[in-house]
């Protein structure tokens, strides 16, 4: 692997091992682990935490280990210094050095600023008693833990976010709490003053006490026994009235931790000013965090935190082109059993319109402001599901005139016809969109533009988003059509998409080909085709083996080589390399016999998980490649059974229901008829995988309405389902007609599949086969053409002439040695 | 042969070059170590660590094109030439010097 070499690296300096700062350096380690040799200062004793969850810490809800995000062990294993307990006091800038508290000097390259804030400490006498605290820290929770244990009384002084939070932990850990707020509404700049007020009868109903609209003129002190110093005893108001207290919380605000960088002679204000690379005015420096001040704005939350790390991130790792345009925030408070959502802008103007739902029973309250319909501000109260959802609209700032009437019901209610519009585009750029591969939107976004993708499987191909179960395809279209345009797409119908990269001729065509040039193995296909790779790809390989075989069972080459593990193998391979193994149960009986033989190759071989499967088969999880010969053996000596295919895009597993055989209310023989069927099409190579189900009644307990090809029995006769699918896009099956008798059922079914064996395209399940060629166009061939159909039928009948029945025969090892594929070539000591 | 050849002291016989089916591969365990061995079309012949950079998937069992490998598991297609993951992925996994002498095949542990 290519690695730097050490000398070459960069030194970086962290100041501050905080959320802000070690979020930057996590970003920066996934984009360029090897860019830097960082060393990372931190005023506290600890790695980094959660400060987020003090809340909960204090409320009893959590400890100490949960709250922490990464502790030292995570530093050393990622080669970073960790200086904690030691504050940087001094930078400087002419040599590049940073000083600490503890005397290191260490020279960075570049240097990251992430201090975060102080709390805003009243100044008035009496500040500095002991028992007066704040709420910012570790230390701080465990102060107020310790005096919770010893003390009854406590005030907090603020009533917002941070404030309401202290009281409620403090409450909950058995104190008496007076929340003392200088204004007649709690979280005044989150809520306007109906929902302050519910939040505050919903707290005073869990029994905190509050002081509205109350100023403290100061914190009164007396001797304290047991110390023999003065300790907090009261705070009084400018009214002259007091409150006793033996603990007093400052929670009235934060304000940017900026000392350091100002006395190095960067240029702040409010915050340490940084530009949209959050760089500072020099530019060796960069600052995220709550110490910054960009575009004229401070945060005090994480969000915006986050979306800091990841520019800043990109511009430490050198490729940078992200830029952090400022956030719009949104706020909720961890109190448990009080629901309360906030973002925006909640006071309005003369031009702004309130819509409001409000139901005072459920103590539920909803205010959407609006400006020339659009969101402009929320708040929710009692509520708050919705709260991300009109998030995204107001961050979108999309018009939504047209759910208006519907909007403060919610999203359940307005959505039904506005899904289409609320699309990808509205959320943020670190939503993921591809969940099995980690894709952020953002990164797709990016992908298009930089590598102007033009083609939703380039878009796929290049970033990885939607390659695995693929159910975010359509959110990455969305994002093609919303980053290019739709009308850019370079769209082609099915109908004429290359088969993969190797060639130009789609599926359709090189089927066509195929069978008129008589071509019997892949290797034939590409050379008459004039492949571009004259092995082919992992795509087209399987198809053309495919296609070759399912034209002409006589006399094609089966090209194992060209075949995915699992039908190379006959077994499923799992994700730890071991391979499982299904035997095949004819319409889901088995019988002792079978089952003694599986419960003794499970004992012999050391299987280590045996699962009834979602097609009424016994799954054998976990057997090493070298035993499958071995089992298989045991298998089909002990229990006369056979592979059951669980692997191939073949015929599955035919579901049945008990029916008529023993069932109240079952019309036919559903088990029986299953069974005929599983043992008319096993063995037959499909497109995909085809799944078939049997139900003894319109009850329909073997699912047939998802399968591909589905009975339901009748009082009369047989209903003929086809198309459904379960899986990644459920789709219910169609109706293709009601026959009379199982034969029939045979012959329709047979035709059917024989169809949709040779004109479909290799990995279109039925369901897509049909949604392409439309479903009277199957009707047309396998209903109303008699004739037609029969023939089908005959073709497939022929066509399992040639199957491999049971493909364990072959390879078991009663016939002889294990095929050498199973074995390894060599073992070396 | 594949990987350029160098001077290699401690070399193996693990088998006939037939052993191994064209467009596929075989396996050689060594303690605790699994090595695939891959013959191409033309017959050269690759080793690398059975394990695939990305979540150790099993290469030996995989798709084998050109001078690549399809993992099994999830795609990623990788160079049999270095063991490196073609892009967008990223990843590399050992790869060992192999030679083919009069039909046979020779490996050798030490890593290329
Ligand atoms: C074993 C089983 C789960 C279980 O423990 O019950 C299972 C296991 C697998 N399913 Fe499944 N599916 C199983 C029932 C289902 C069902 C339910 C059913 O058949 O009634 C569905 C939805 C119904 C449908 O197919 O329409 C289902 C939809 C899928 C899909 C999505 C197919 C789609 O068209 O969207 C895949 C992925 C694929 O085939 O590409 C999949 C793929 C897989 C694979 C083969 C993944 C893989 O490639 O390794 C799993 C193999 C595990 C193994 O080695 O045994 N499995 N899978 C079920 C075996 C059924 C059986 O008895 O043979
Ligand atoms: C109780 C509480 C609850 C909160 N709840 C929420 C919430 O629900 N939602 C939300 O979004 N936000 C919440 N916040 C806010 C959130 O925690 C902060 O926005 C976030 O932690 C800020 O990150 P930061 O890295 O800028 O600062 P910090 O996380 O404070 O990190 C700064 C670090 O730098 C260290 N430091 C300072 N000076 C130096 C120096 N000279 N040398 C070395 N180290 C130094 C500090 O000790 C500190 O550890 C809450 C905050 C608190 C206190
Ligand atoms: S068995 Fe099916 S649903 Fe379960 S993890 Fe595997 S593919 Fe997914
Ligand atoms: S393990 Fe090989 S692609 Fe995932």
């Amino acid at each position: 692997m290519i690695k730097k070499l050490a000398d070459q690296k960069q030194d970086l300096v962290v100041i501050g091992n905080g959320m802000a700062g070690m979020r930057t350096v996590e970003e920066l380690l996934q984009l360029a682990p090897d860019h830097y040799n960082i060393t990372v200062f931190g005023a506290e004793p600890y790695g980094n935490y959660n400060r987020i969850m003090l809340s909960p810490l204090l409320a009893g809800d959590k400890d100490v280990d949960e709250i922490m995000i990464n502790t030292p062990e995570w530093y050393e294993q990622n080669n970073i210094t960790l200086y904690s307990g030691d504050p940087v006091e001094r930078i400087d800038r002419q040599r590049r050095m940073v000083h600490s508290k503890s005397g290191r000097e260490i020279p960075y390259d570049r240097l990251l600023i992430a201090t975060g804030s102080n709390p805003f400490m009243l100044p008035i006498d009496g500040k500095e008693l002991p028992g007066v605290i704040t709420f910012r820290d570790i230390h701080d929770v465990e102060s107020m833990l310790e005096a919770s244990k010893e003390h009854s009384k406590a005030v907090v002084i603020g009533g917002g976010l941070l404030g309401l939070e202290a009281a409620h932990g403090l409450h909950k850990q058995g104190m008496d709490v007076t929340v003392v707020h200088l204004l007649d509404t709690l979280m005044e700049r989150q809520l306007d003053g109906a929902a302050g007020r519910l939040l505050q009868q919903s707290l005073e109903q869990r029994g905190l006490h509050f002081r509205m609209e109350a100023k403290t003129e100061r914190i009164l002190g007396k001797k304290d026994k047991l110390l023999g110093s003065k300790r907090v005893s009261g705070v009084r108001f400018t009214d002259g009235s007091e409150v006793k207290a033996d603990l007093v919380v400052m929670a009235v605000g934060i304000k940017p931790n900026i000392e350091l960088a100002q006395n190095s002679g960067l240029y702040c204000e409010r915050g340490i000013l940084v530009n949209d690379t959050m760089q500072t005015y020099d530019p060796r420096i960069y600052s995220v965090g709550e110490c910054v001040q960009h575009r004229d704005k401070t945060y005090g939350l994480v969000a915006p935190l986050w979306e800091q790390a990841k520019v800043c991130a990109t511009h430490l790792a050198n490729v940078g082109s992200g830029r952090y345009v400022g956030s719009e925030t949104s706020t909720k408070l961890k109190v448990s059993g009080v629901d309360l959502f906030s973002a925006g802008d909640i006071i309005g103007d003369d031009d702004s319109e309130d819509l409001v739902f409000q139901d005072p029973h459920r103590g539920v309250y909803k205010r959407i402001i609006l400006k020339d319909n659009r969101i402009k501000g929320v708040v929710l109260y009692g509520e708050t599901g919705d709260g991300s959802w009109y998030f995204d609209l107001m961050k979108a700032e999309r018009d939504v005139s047209d759910i208006r009437d519907r909007l403060v019901f919610g999203r359940a209610y307005a959505e039904d016809e506005a899904k289409a519009d609320a699309g990808v585009e509205s959320l943020p750029d670190d939503t993921q969109i591809c969940d099995c591969n980690g894709v952020c939107k953002g990164t797709i976004v990016e992908t298009i533009r930089s590598q102007e993708l033009t083609s939703q499987a380039d878009v796929e191909k290049q970033t990885k988003a939607g390659t695995s179960c693929g159910s975010c395809k359509d959110k990455v279209g969305e994002l093609l059509a919303a980053t290019i345009g739709a009308d850019a797409i370079a769209t082609v119908a099915a109908e004429d998409k290359p088969m993969c990269d190797c060639t130009t001729l789609s599926h359709g065509k090189v089927r066509a080909a195929i069978r008129e040039q008589h071509l019997l193995s892949a290797t034939d296909v590409r050379e008459a085709l004039g492949w571009d790779r004259a092995d082919g790809c992992n795509k087209c390989r399987p198809a053309l083996n495919y296609y070759c075989i399912s034209t002409f069972p006589a006399e094609a080459i089966d090209d194992s080589q060209s075949r995915f593990i699992n039908e190379r193998a006959h077994a499923n391979i799992q994700k730890d390399g071991t391979y499982s193994v299904v035997p095949r149960m004819w319409g889901g009986l088995t019988s002792s016999q079978e089952l003694r033989a599986i419960a003794d190759v499970v004992d012999k071989y050391d299987i280590p998980t045996v699962k009834v499967t979602g097609g009424q088969r016994i799954d054998l999880l976990g057997v090493k490649k070298e035993d499958l010969p071995g089992v298989w053996r045991d298998l089909r000596e002990k229990g006369g059974l056979q592979s059951g295919h669980a692997y191939g895009k073949a015929l599955r597993t035919v579901k049945t229901c008990v029916g008529k055989e023993w069932c109240r209310f079952g019309l036919q023989e559903s088990t029986k008829l299953g069974v005929e069927l599983e043992q008319m099409t096993a063995g037959t190579w499909t497109p995909h995988k085809f799944k078939m189900a049997v139900s003894g009644c319109p009850r329909n307990c073997a699912e047939s309405s998802i399968k591909d090809f589905g009975v339901i029995c009748l009082e009369t006769g047989y209903e003929l389902q086809v198309g459904g699918n379960g899986g990644v896009k459920l789709r219910g099956t169609d109706v293709l007609c009601r026959v009379s008798t199982p034969e029939e059922v045979k012959e329709y079914c047979g035709g059917f599949m024989q169809i949709y064996r040779e004109e479909a395209y290799y990995l279109e399940r039925t369901a897509h086969w049909i949604e392409r060629v439309g479903l009277d166009y199957v009707i047309d061939r396998v209903v109303k053409d008699d004739a037609g159909r029969k023939a089908a039928y005959e073709r497939f009948l022929e066509s399992q002439q040639y199957i491999e029945v049971d493909p364990w025969a072959g390879r078991s090892s009663d016939s002889g040695a294990a095929p050498i594929e199973y074995v390894p070539l060599k073992e070396v000591s | 042969m594949g990987a350029a050849q160098k001077m290699v002291e401690d070399w193996i016989e693990v088998g006939p070059l037939d052993a191994i089916p064209r467009l596929g591969a075989r396996t050689v365990k060594s303690g605790q170590n699994t090595i695939a061995v891959f013959r191409t079309r033309d017959d050269q012949v690759f080793a690398l660590d059975d394990q695939c950079p990305h979540r150790g998937g099993p290469l030996s069992q995989g798709i084998v094109t050109g001078c690549q490998v399809i993992c099994p598991l999830h795609d990623w297609c990788i160079r049999l030439e270095d063991g490196a993951a073609e892009t967008p992925d990223e990843g590399q996994t050992g790869s060992y010097p192999v030679k083919v002498d009069a039909g046979v095949v020779y490996l050798s542990l030490t890593p290329a």
